[in-house]
């Protein structure tokens, strides 16, 4: 096992040991998600024709789970470590800026896809899903969750309080997800509000997604692709590049 | 080869108090060689710089001119080849609260890419008196554990160099005995080690050759023998309640009721005694014991602030009482940018 490895290993057994917290936590609160607006909503909202409400929020709940836990798992584990100082035990060693983005990327990945395909086995019992794609499906899924792994590793980066984290969380990822479309097609918004919500990169992460399930979207399938690429490597190159700087973390 | 090198190294700070944009120096132009095998103290008052020289040796801090290097790897070109060979005990007591001891420990060792390191993970914590906390999560143990901890996980990847930032600050004897057999050891075997503590008795007893800084420049390098040779050799120590005349309270290191002042001859002692006479102050315990560490220190420290007092900033040598021969020993003090 060469030194990243050991890295990905050990961040994906620190959320693993509180999988209670990690993994249960937010599987419920998608859970309770689907409940309550499925039942209040399933007889008065018809998304597309053939796609029952319910149907239609299963992907989105997924995807935002798989999101918001892919930036909580980078972004958090790396201000515990400059909070408690167990950092420098990363600091001391020879392994590269490269190898702690792989690591903490791809351990938001891991958390992201098994807390979203938690959320995917509870609530595909409520509905019937179709897999028209399910190569777009796992695409979105991993490209989304790379994303936020990304941005979180950036925020926890730049964060130097909890306090700065959770307005990153609260007023920034928080209102793109929820704007994105997770719980509404964007088609049924104002014109105003359609144009929006085309300019969030969420919006296309779940687009994208949803048409794997459904084959049918917002936006294509291929622009969502290009959208989502295109942030994940700007995203990749600023949090590459402030590691490597050691942005806030070797004076 | 040196196994520590600094060369012409200097760390600027944004000044906190200072107007935008000033700085100050927590490191002024600092040489130090340290030669492989050698057991070697860092000391200084708070604030003097020594932590900041273990931060640049250690690519935690970017020195803001000069080059580092470890056993030839420069720390900031060749940073993975440096860290392979340095292996860091820091100073706070930081931990991973989620893991227990073995899992701290086999993490990083993968860090460095070793594969398979328990042979060596339990002659570490067998050493260290661990084994039977190898299961333990990190945050039930006491604060002396968790520091044998810190010394395990600098020292898993093998390094031939090992740097202890003041490892027994707040530790109890015994722990303090345990670590210092077992790095003592390790420097027998061969590891070159750079240590930077409190304790001048540590100091005196485990170090070949020091290095005093103050205000980020080295006041004095030389080898332990030669630093307490050249200091006087005596030390008149004696109890009072009363009040010492001005002279002698200059000159004394006063602790509590107990006062120590340095003597290089009789003639010193007789006068001393003769002054506290004079003034009517009674004195009692009175002996005179042979200059140590702590002394030197002392008059190191104040000798460089009375030097700094007269000369205002100018260009200053490093302070070397015996005048070391060896070619390593180059405490070269550059110019103060103003």
């Amino acid at each position: 096992m060469t030194g990243w490895q050991m890295l990905l290993y050990k961040e994906v057994l620190r959320f693993w040991k509180v999988g209670f917290q990690t993994v249960a936590a937010p599987v419920l609160t998608a859970l309770l998600y689907l409940m309550i607006f499925g039942h209040v909503l399933e007889d008065h909202v018809k998304v597309y024709d053939s796609i029952s409400y319910t149907a239609f929020l299963v992907p989105g709940l997924v995807m935002m789970s798989v999101l918001q836990n892919a930036f909580a798992n980078s972004s958090s584990s790396i201000i515990q470590s400059k909070i408690m100082g167990n950092m420098v035990f990363l600091l001391l060693t020879p392994l590269s800026h490269w190898h702690w983005f792989i690591a903490y990327v791809g351990s938001s990945i891991a958390r992201g896809l098994v807390v979203g395909g938690g959320v995917f086995f509870i609530t595909a019992w409520f509905t019937h899903l179709s897999f028209v794609a399910p190569l777009w499906i796992l695409v979105f899924a991993i490209l989304g969750a790379a994303l936020l792994g990304t941005l979180g590793l950036i925020a926890g980066l730049w964060a130097e309080k909890f306090d700065q984290l959770a307005a990153f969380q609260n007023f920034i990822i928080m209102p793109m997800t929820f704007l994105s479309g997770v719980f509404y097609s964007i088609g049924s918004l104002p014109a105003f509000w359609q144009r929006m919500s085309h300019l969030n990169p969420f919006f296309y992460m779940i687009d994208g997604f949803r048409h794997g399930f459904f084959g049918v979207s917002d936006a294509s399938p291929w622009l969502s692709l290009g959208v989502v690429g295109l942030a994940l490597a700007v995203a990749s190159a600023l949090a590459i590049y402030l590691l490597r700087i050691g942005y806030k973390i070797r004076s | 080869m040196s196994a520590i090198s600094f060369q012409s190294v200097s760390k600027a700070y944004p000044s906190p108090r200072g107007p935008q944009g000033s700085t100050f120096l927590a490191l002024d132009n600092v040489s130090l060689d340290v030669a492989e095998g050698e057991f070697f103290g860092l000391l200084g008052p708070n604030g003097a710089g020594k932590t900041t020289m273990i931060s640049i040796l250690a690519g935690l801090t970017r020195a803001t001119n000069g080059r580092v290097t470890v056993l030839g790897s420069d720390v900031q070109t060749d940073y993975a080849q440096a860290r392979r060979k340095l292996g860091v005990v820091p100073q706070e007591l930081v931990f991973d609260p989620f893991f227990n001891v073995r899992e701290a420990l086999r993490f990083q060792s993968g860090y460095f890419g070793i594969k398979h390191n328990d042979a060596w993970i339990d002659e570490l914590l067998e050493s260290l008196g661990l084994t039977d906390k190898a299961n333990a999560n990190m945050r039930q143990l006491s604060g002396g554990m968790k520091r044998r901890v810190l010394v395990a996980q600098a020292l898993v990847h093998r390094p031939p160099v090992i740097v202890l930032d003041e490892p027994t600050a707040g530790v109890d004897v015994e722990l303090r005995q345990t670590l210092w057999h077992f790095i003592a050891k390790l420097n027998k075997q061969g590891h070159t080690v750079l240590l930077t503590t409190h304790y001048l008795e540590e100091a005196e007893a485990l170090c070949g050759r020091l290095a005093m800084l103050k205000t980020g420049r080295i006041v004095a390098l030389d080898k332990t023998s030669d630093l307490l040779k050249a200091a006087s050799s005596n030390v008149l120590r004696f109890k009072t309640d009363g009040v010492l005349p001005a002279a002698l309270a200059a000159r004394a290191r006063i602790t509590g009721r107990i006062v120590q002042l340095p003597a290089n001859s009789a003639l010193d002692i007789e006068q001393y005694l003769a002054a506290v006479r004079e003034a009517g102050v009674a004195v009692e315990d009175v002996e005179i014991r042979r200059a140590d560490l702590e002394d030197v220190f002392l008059d190191v420290m104040n000798t460089a602030r009375a030097e700094e007092a007269s000369t205002a900033g100018p260009p200053q040598g490093a302070r070397a009482p015996s005048g070391g021969s060896a070619a390593h020993e180059v405490a070269s003090v550059g110019e103060r940018t103003p």
